[in-house]
């Protein structure tokens, strides 16, 4: 089993048409992920990638495709209003990975996506995948290997990283999920991570988390409360060199300095397998399992 | 000092900040109150300033982007303009230390005159983005004029949050409610009503990252002003905000970054001996970890994001190579978006042309990794391949020994 994408999910790509849309589409198909379109605003009509069908709107491809995924490619300042029209056309599942969506934008998508059913993953991430059923989104496939870790990270090659020790190691993954690193996110450690502990298929799991604000701590007082299952965690940006903290405000809100050091503390208190180099992810998870 | 600050804002929160007197003008276009003042960039232009603002005493600010200026000297009372030009005088072209500037300072160029005003209140006014609950937050307290940090550390119940809905604003109920949190009484009540709510204006429509007014001053007429202005702008909605790209102050930046950030590169100078270059901040921030962890220390975080072509990593090398004490190079890549055999390509055409000396070792993996290798293999260079990123640490830290 695995969470969020498998083999059932209906994917359709917005900004299908540009270089990076056009390439990663192709890439998730090979993989294969079922897509069933892609959105263009202006180039509806066209067939691209074989026979794929282009719409002008996300409501003319769910109403044509049942689509119930979205991968978006929309660069930065129409990006937010890509992730409005994926919701506004009821789409269950948003994956966006464009980098630079500006934070204030975030602020009303955030609000916006509360009043509607879908889960937003990103922005500013890798996607997710599903080994062996579905990939959405820009990780390297052939790193991957079908099995029973799941994988939360808000950063993206550190999960290729994660994800490459474990395979290299004959472990599979469930799914893996990058959630993205910016301030704010569609879905969160704790969202995830409530997934992976129901979902049956998944044994153990890897959480990724890096220096600044409160996400983790949150994830390990969750991880104490809600999760049996084992998890190993690593937070990157240990050895950033000590110094004042992210600025007045920022500091008296996460109240706290969201260092390493203190996440780490915190996570191993909450029952989490901690390693201190990401190289010993792979080894600890083995033993974990 | 201010590494791991920029490091944060760098892979997190890029902002540009601004200097008082731009965030001022920002503040001005949206009717918040502020002083009256003149920018001065000579001595001899600060007495003609100081008359023409008019008031018994002004105040001489010097314009960095570090805090605590106070504290380092840099903000002076003048009871006439010719005391006034004396300040200019002595705070132009001084190197000012404060608690934010670590102890190599800043240069001032500029100071901005104000007048002076009797002040019966100091308030504390911030905004930002909350991370945890995704919304906007204004924060206010009494203990305005302090160092805000400590005031959240010792008394934090003098600190009072307000998120605000974004679908419906700041409406004047939710100003009143921090208004009375704040103990406003009469006439000033009154006034701060639309100061509250012009200043979350200001802060959504320039897409500001933070915005802090400490102090927020009640004038003993019952006047209220931002005496201080703290504003950081979102460096991803600056392209729609022409006018305050040209506020940036290349100046206050380090040169290396400034070079780097012309070509998207995020890079930030740390003090070891060995230059990274990885993609994706957060295994940048892993590489410098498991360089300390085998013994060596980083020169520099380089996030060659996802996107890098050949010039890119050109452009990288170069920047590392521009610190002296690089002694070694580690190129740490597990390509997604980035393939190996452009990496590879950047890699053997910038050690070419740069005729590159010292010991670079590269640990690639991910998509077209056999194209990669061959590319280096073919190169006839002297790269070392790392197998693992462990591996790849182990060997750099060696190689410099």
């Amino acid at each position: 089993m695995s969470i969020l994408v498998d083999e059932k999910t209906r994917l359709i790509t917005q900004g299908i048409t540009g270089r990076e849309g056009m390439f990663h589409t192709e890439q998730s198909m090979k993989y294969g992920t079922r897509v069933v379109g892609g959105v263009t605003p202006g180039k509806g009509g066209q067939k691209v990638l074989g026979n794929i069908p282009v719409f002008n709107t996300v409501k003319d491809a769910v109403t044509s495709t049942k689509a119930n995924a979205t991968m978006i490619f929309v660069p930065p300042p129409f990006a937010s209003d890509a992730i409005l029209e994926a919701a506004d056309a009821g789409i269950a599942l948003i994956i966006c990975i464009t980098e630079g969506i500006p934070v204030g934008d975030m602020v009303n998508v955030y609000k916006y996506l509360q009043s509607t059913g879908s889960r937003l993953v990103g922005p500013n991430c890798p996607g997710v995948i599903s080994p062996g059923k579905a990939k959405i989104g820009i990780m390297p496939a052939h790193i991957h290997k079908k099995g029973n870790v799941g994988i939360i990270s808000r950063s993206g090659t550190l999960t290729y990283e994660a994800v490459g020790q474990l395979t290299s190691l004959g472990i599979g993954q469930s799914t893996c999920v990058g959630i993205g690193g910016d301030p704010i996110i569609g879905s969160r450690f704790i969202d995830i991570l409530g997934l992976f502990q129901k979902d049956r298929g998944t044994k153990a799991i890897c959480m990724i988390g890096e220096i600044g604000g409160t996400a983790e701590d949150e994830a390990a007082y969750y991880i104490k409360k809600h999760v049996t299952k084992p998890v190993v965690g690593f937070i990157a940006g240990q050895t950033a060199p000590p110094g004042r903290r992210m600025g007045h405000a920022g500091a008296i809100i996460s109240g706290g300095q969201g260092t390493a050091e203190e996440k780490m503390k915190v996570m191993k208190r909450c029952g989490i397998k901690v390693v201190k180099s990401p190289a010993d992810l792979g080894k600890t998870i083995q033993k974990a399992l | 000092m201010l590494k791991m600050r920029t490091l944060f804002n760098t892979y997190k929160n890029k902002s540009m900040k601004i200097h008082e007197y731009q965030a001022k003008e920002i503040l001005r276009k949206y009717n918040v109150s502020v002083p009256n003042g003149i920018l001065v960039s000579k001595k001899s232009e600060a007495a003609k300033a100081a008359r023409k603002i008019g008031t018994k005493v002004v105040v001489v600010k010097a314009q960095i982007h570090a805090g605590g200026r106070g504290k380092g000297g840099g903000v002076k009372l003048a009871k006439s303009p010719k005391e006034a030009e004396k300040h200019a005088g002595n705070i132009i072209g001084m190197t000012l230390v404060t608690p934010q500037t670590g102890p190599e300072g800043r240069l001032v160029k500029k100071v901005l005159i104000e007048e002076g005003m009797s002040i019966a209140k100091e308030l504390y006014m911030g905004i930002l983005v909350d991370r945890q609950t995704s919304q906007i937050l204004i924060m206010a307290s009494e203990a305005g004029g302090m160092d805000i940090e400590e005031v959240a550390a010792e008394t934090p119940e003098k600190i009072f949050k307000e998120a605000v809905d974004p679908v419906i604003g700041v409406q004047p109920f939710l100003a009143r409610k921090i208004a009375f949190s704040l103990n406003i009484k009469g006439a000033a009540l009154k006034a701060i009503i639309p100061f509250i709510i012009n200043l979350y204006d200001a802060f959504v429509k320039e897409d500001c990252s933070m915005l802090e007014i400490n102090p927020l001053v009640i004038t003993s007429d019952d006047r209220v002003l931002a005496l201080d202005a703290k504003v950081d702008i979102d460096d991803n909605a600056l392209y729609r905000h022409k006018d305050t790209q040209d506020c940036r102050d290349l100046d206050e930046e380090d040169p290396l970054e400034v070079e780097a950030s012309k070509f998207h590169l995020n890079y930030i100078k740390l003090d070891g001996n060995i230059g990274c270059m990885v993609n994706g901040a957060g295994l940048a921030m892993g590489t410098m970890d498991i360089i300390k962890l085998s013994g060596g220390e980083p020169a520099n975080f380089l996030d060659v994001g996802g996107g890098a072509d050949e010039e890119m990593i050109e452009n990288g090398f170069r920047i590392i190579l521009s610190d002296p004490a690089v002694k070694g190079i580690f190129i740490n890549i597990f390509g997604g978006i980035l393939r190996c055999d452009i990496l590879a390509r950047g890699v053997v055409a910038a050690t070419k042309k740069l005729k590159i000396k010292i010991p670079v070792v590269v640990r690639m993996e991910g998509t077209n990794m056999e194209e990669g290798h061959q590319i280096l293999k073919d190169s006839g260079l002297n790269f070392s391949i790392g197998h693992g990123m462990k591996d790849g640490a182990q060997k750099v830290v060696k190689a410099i020994k």
